[in-house]
């Protein structure tokens, strides 16, 4: 089953078109990963999925429902998002958390107990538990990471959209986002993200789409895209494999 | 766990009724002090009808009306600078960045051109000169998607233009100097009932209202991006806030006068007492900008008496330091600004 569809969608900002058509499907309870070079239209792909950008051509289906027309809190109960570039907003953890209860709330917007336990547990599943009083302008990028997704797990949406989760992390700490990453998949949450590092993606994602000039170049799954030397032709950087006893190994053929 | 998602509460109500007692206990200071003295038990009898002196008359139409002005304006000003700076996300905005007190400026001084000099109309002039200035920074948000940046450069290009039609006014009819000087500096010595039920009837409402919109303006915060993804509407929004926020500068300018001050330096000190919650910020802002104003005015009747300092000569004396004290405490405070 399909979570996520898109259908020949055009979209961009203004009167300059970003995606030319696009057609791509994101399974359930999986981890699809984007890739393209720099404009390839990754984010604004993420951005009209969200509803933020105006499609000017085709639709695009969250859970079977057409996100257009679809009311913010509608769109943000059914996903949960982490921009790319964040805000370090000068309140604490824990509300930040609770902020992730906001689209449940009906006007006057209180939060509750049952608001309260979802954001405890939310952060309990990222280890954060006993950050709750800290305010975010004292934590790590890490750390701050892990904020933001015990927001989106408080959020209780079943699509999880990151562009680009893991630029401000250095390399252990990217190694621990990509496990996270697989136990909320696990969990059956369904992923759809940009990553730049191409071999993080080629070891994490179920499925990659390659987008190029705004365009669906490759969607499969990494040995597939591999194979058909997408990451070569966008890129133009080889990626070798190694066959270990813990799985396929991705690295840059150097030549 | 809800405690530990609260935590500071204890030390926000600790703050808020602390506060409140010491406005309360400004608010009797200035009911009582000045050129003639008032005993707290004769502003008692006074305040239950027990005495008719001429204590009672300089109670009720002169101190009265001249406290609860600088209560309101106070709570007003501070609480729509607090607003601005968390939804234009620049810890400089304040109700004059966006232009709020030009266009009132230039309602008071049309006024004065005109020879138009009663107090009411001129109140009611600088509060149509605010609102109008509102009106205009609604439809060039909505036309321009509300974005932060916009809105601010939007409001100091506002403000320049409204500066310049105001002094262009004043160079050429000197009377009008004259005569729009006391507004431009700001003060409480004209205000009477009539001036101040119009405005404190919208500053009571706008407070209630934003009061009741605490966490909308809290996820506003986020950023434009991941408020959006937590399903807030940002732009609807921003529009809501500035308006509200417009509407309180507007009501307090309309009968106190350009005190812009406040609403830059409360706010920044309350944010190092309570943090950026909007649900404990805005609160505690009311209070201190009350009390803050008040006791400015209440010192500039006394400092010089039987001569009065405008307040807001003294509000920037008093606050200009104390501002940049704090400024110089907090170097390197805030590692994402």
């Amino acid at each position: 089953m399909n979570t996520i569809e898109l259908e020949n969608v055009y979209a961009g900002y203004g009167k300059s078109e970003i995606l030319h058509g696009v057609d791509l499907e994101v399974p359930a309870g999986k981890i699809t990963t984007l890739i393209g070079s720099n404009g390839s239209g990754k984010s604004t792909l993420l951005r009209a999925v969200l509803g933020l950008v105006p499609l000017s051509g085709g639709d695009i289906r969250l859970e079977g429902a057409s996100v257009r027309g679809m009311s913010r809190a509608e769109l943000a109960r059914r996903a949960a998002y982490l921009p790319q570039g964040k805000n370090v907003p000068d309140i604490s953890a824990g509300r930040m958390v609770l902020h992730g209860r906001f689209p449940y709330l009906e006007y006057p917007r209180r939060y509750g107990p049952r608001d309260y336990a979802v954001a405890e547990e939310a952060m309990g599943q990222m280890g954060i538990g006993d950050l709750a009083g800290r305010p975010m302008a004292q934590l790590s990028g890490g750390m701050r990471q892990k904020v933001y997704i015990a927001m989106a797990l408080a959020q209780q949406a079943p699509v999880i959209i990151m562009d680009e989760p893991t630029t401000y992390l250095d390399m252990g700490q990217q190694l621990r986002f990509g496990k996270m990453v697989r136990e909320l998949a696990q969990e059956g949450k369904t992923i759809l993200m940009v990553l730049h590092d191409i071999l993080l993606a080629l070891k994490l994602s179920d499925r990659i789409a390659a987008l190029e000039e705004g365009k669906i170049a490759g969607c499969g799954a990494p040995e597939e895209i591999l194979g058909a030397g997408v990451v070569e032709r966008l890129y133009g950087v080889r990626v070798g494999t190694l066959e270990t006893d813990r799985g396929i190994q991705y690295y840059y053929d150097m030549g | 766990m809800e405690k530990a998602f609260g935590a500071g509460r204890r030390r926000f109500r600790c703050l808020l009724w602390g506060g409140l007692g010491v406005c309360g206990a400004i608010a009797v200071l200035s009911l009582c002090l000045g050129n003639i003295v008032l005993a707290p038990k004769e502003l008692f009898d006074i305040l239950v009808g027990r005495s008719q002196g001429v204590g009672r008359s300089i109670l009720l139409y002169a101190r009265l009306p001249r406290t609860l002005g600088a209560l309101l304006a106070g709570a007003a000003l501070s609480v729509s600078g607090a607003v601005l700076q968390n939804i234009l996300a620049n810890k400089l905005a304040s109700p004059g960045i966006i232009g709020v007190n030009a266009g009132a400026g230039l309602g008071v001084t049309v006024c004065c051109a005109l020879g138009i000099l009663s107090g009411i109309r001129v109140s009611l002039a600088a509060f149509g000169g605010s609102l109008a200035t509102v009106l205009i920074i609604f439809f060039f948000s909505r036309r321009t998607g509300a974005s932060k940046t916009t809105v601010i450069l939007g409001g100091v290009a506002l403000n320049s233009i409204l500066n310049a039609i105001c002094e262009s006014i004043t160079v050429l009819d000197t009377d009008v100097a004259m005569l729009s000087i006391d507004f431009r500096v700001g003060g409480f010595s004209s205000v009477s009932y009539l001036r101040l039920a119009p405005a404190a009837g919208i500053i009571l409402l706008a407070l209630a209202a934003l009061f009741t919109l605490c966490n909308e303006l809290d996820v506003a915060g986020l950023g434009d991006e991941a408020a959006r993804g937590v399903g807030l509407d940002v732009g609807k929004y921003r529009m809501i806030f500035l308006a509200l926020a417009a509407l309180l500068a507007g009501a307090a300018v309309s009968f106190a006068g350009l005190l812009g001050f406040v609403g830059l330096i409360v706010p920044h000190f309350v944010r190092r007492l309570t943090g950026n919650e909007s649900g404990r910020l805005l609160p505690l802002c009311a209070v201190s900008g009350a009390g803050f104003v008040t006791l400015c005015d209440t010192g500039s009747r006394l400092i010089f008496a039987p001569y009065e300092l405008p307040v807001g000569i003294l509000m920037s004396v008093i606050g200009g330091p104390v501002f940049l004290y704090l400024l110089m405490r907090q170097k390197g405070g805030h590692r994402n600004n």
